[in-house]
């Protein structure tokens, strides 16, 4: 009896699962795409333009940068 | 549901799911619209709750997953690295670990910057740069917490959130006064029914997002411990999440044990976009600069890069000789650099546009568990198993 019934539970949480997954499925067939090319050449524009303001890829005159060395420094 | 059908024979994209095919004019709510005959019969077939069966379901959803990726697959016309071949090639990349911080009495499991740049915290304690004097401070604050999986600033610098183990995330009001004691002040505010894995304020100190080992994730009022909203998706652990960069943004990602990241709609807890490239869990999951496209690294080796618009994986960061999984990643500012630490105890950056890898740093003893950025990114920060942080300035 036990079993009947946890097969029967069983079955109605794989529908509404399969349901949800079917229903998520739609939503994200709908949305709309851009090709690779386009988004490809977006993110190197971006890249293109921050570069100059990117410290870890320029680098920072050493009179700019706060953390230089100057004397030594401890740990506290 | 359809109010009138006139069976026409026009051919066309079709305004539900696209495709070019023999379309018929039928009317939704008064509204004229054309829909190729597949969809015609599943919007029928919406409302059917006889009949239908798990294997119909099944089949329609393999149909669902075989048409996106027909989709998907149309619009990828080229790769990234091909379109990047006319950018520069980045130079050597050289940096030397300036301070390492050891003392910890724990493995580091997280770290975060707080905006103002001089800030961070790590799963034991504050750490506080000072620009002034150069040098590290180390709050004698530490986290009373046992297991600290997730800490992050608040947007404020005031305040910092933490949990893990004990499935909670908790609000601790941070204060300069070193004998302050930080426990007697905290305020939980998320309660989940496993680990606590990742943690974020949104643009601001009132709300809190947070991610678990129970599958999902959800949003926080800070001030009233209230679930604003949650998210399911996930069928196993979520392990990381991120928050789209942009000050309108309601858009996060986030990335877990079932191998998928997923993005959401942080107002509606909608769903609105999935992928599942990765072959292992995705241990960390990080938002490009531009809010476009976000990087994931992962138990299976490699890290890759997802682009939102184009709906598809764009990148694989990955060499035959890297075996061990990437456990945490972050962009640099303008996004060029990738930095991931694995648990082969390096940190591999990597050209983020050619997809090759620009330099290994060494000096962990142990695995590394997080890397971050400074918001000025001006430096990093590692933090290991082996109970240090590293600190690397420019």
């Amino acid at each position: 009896m036990l079993l009947k019934m946890s097969s029967k539970m069983t079955r109605s949480d794989n529908i509404t699962h399969a349901r949800k997954t079917v229903q998520q499925l739609r939503v994200e067939a709908c949305i709309e795409r851009i090709k690779v090319s386009k988004a490809s050449a977006d993110l190197m524009r971006y890249c293109s333009e921050h570069a100059k303001y990117d410290p870890l890829l320029m680098g920072i005159p050493a009179s700019e940068n706060p953390f230089k060395d100057k004397k030594p420094c401890i740990i506290l | 549901m359809c109010d009138q059908t006139f069976v026409a024979i026009t051919f066309g994209p079709c305004d539900s799911c696209s495709q070019n095919k023999p379309l018929m004019n039928i009317y939704l709510q008064n509204e004229p619209v054309n829909y190729c005959s597949l969809c015609v019969e599943l919007m029928a077939c919406q409302g059917l709750a006889k009949g239908e069966t798990v294997s119909t379901l099944r089949a329609e959803s393999e149909n669902l997953k075989a048409k996106l990726e027909e989709e998907r697959a149309k619009l990828h016309d080229v790769e990234l690295h091909q379109v990047a071949e006319k950018v520069e090639t980045l130079g050597q990349f050289v940096i030397k670990t300036r301070r390492t911080l050891k003392g910890h009495g724990n493995k580091v499991l997280c770290m975060d910057w707080c905006r103002d740049k001089r800030r961070m915290v790590s799963s034991s304690q504050v750490i506080m740069r000072s620009a002034a004097v150069c040098v590290l401070q180390e709050h004698a604050v530490t986290m009373p917490c046992t297991w600290v999986m997730a800490c992050a600033y608040a947007p404020s610098g005031c305040v910092i959130a933490c949990g893990g183990l004990d499935n909670k995330c908790s609000v601790y009001p941070l204060s300069l006064d070193k004998n302050e004691n930080l426990a007697a002040k905290k305020k939980s505010v998320a309660m989940h029914t496993n680990y606590l894995s990742a943690c974020s304020f949104t643009n601001s100190d009132m709300q809190l997002l947070t991610s678990s080992g129970d599958g999902t994730c959800a949003l926080w009022d800070v001030e009233s411990g209230q679930l604003l909203q949650s998210f399911h998706g996930h069928s196993a652990d979520v392990l990381s999440l991120d928050l789209a960069p942009s000050e309108t943004g309601n858009t996060f990602v986030s990335g877990g044990c079932d191998k998928k990241a997923n993005v959401w709609d942080m107002r509606s807890g909608q769903n609105i976009q999935s992928f599942e490239t990765h072959e292992s869990d995705i241990n960390s999951v990080k938002y490009y600069p531009s809010g476009d496209a976000f990087a994931t690294g992962s138990d299976d080796a490699t890290c890759r890069l997802y682009d939102l618009r184009a709906d598809r994986e764009v990148a694989i960061y990955s060499k035959e000789s890297i075996i061990f999984g990437a456990s945490s990643v972050d962009f640099s500012l303008s996004g060029r650099l990738l930095f991931a630490g694995y648990n082969d105890y390096n940190i591999n950056v990597w050209d983020v546009l050619k997809g090759t890898r620009v330099a290994i740093l060494f000096g962990h003893e142990n695995r590394v568990s997080t890397v971050r950025v400074s918001p000025d990114g001006t430096a990093f920060c590692s933090g290991s198993w082996d109970n240090t942080l590293d600190f690397n300035p420019v």
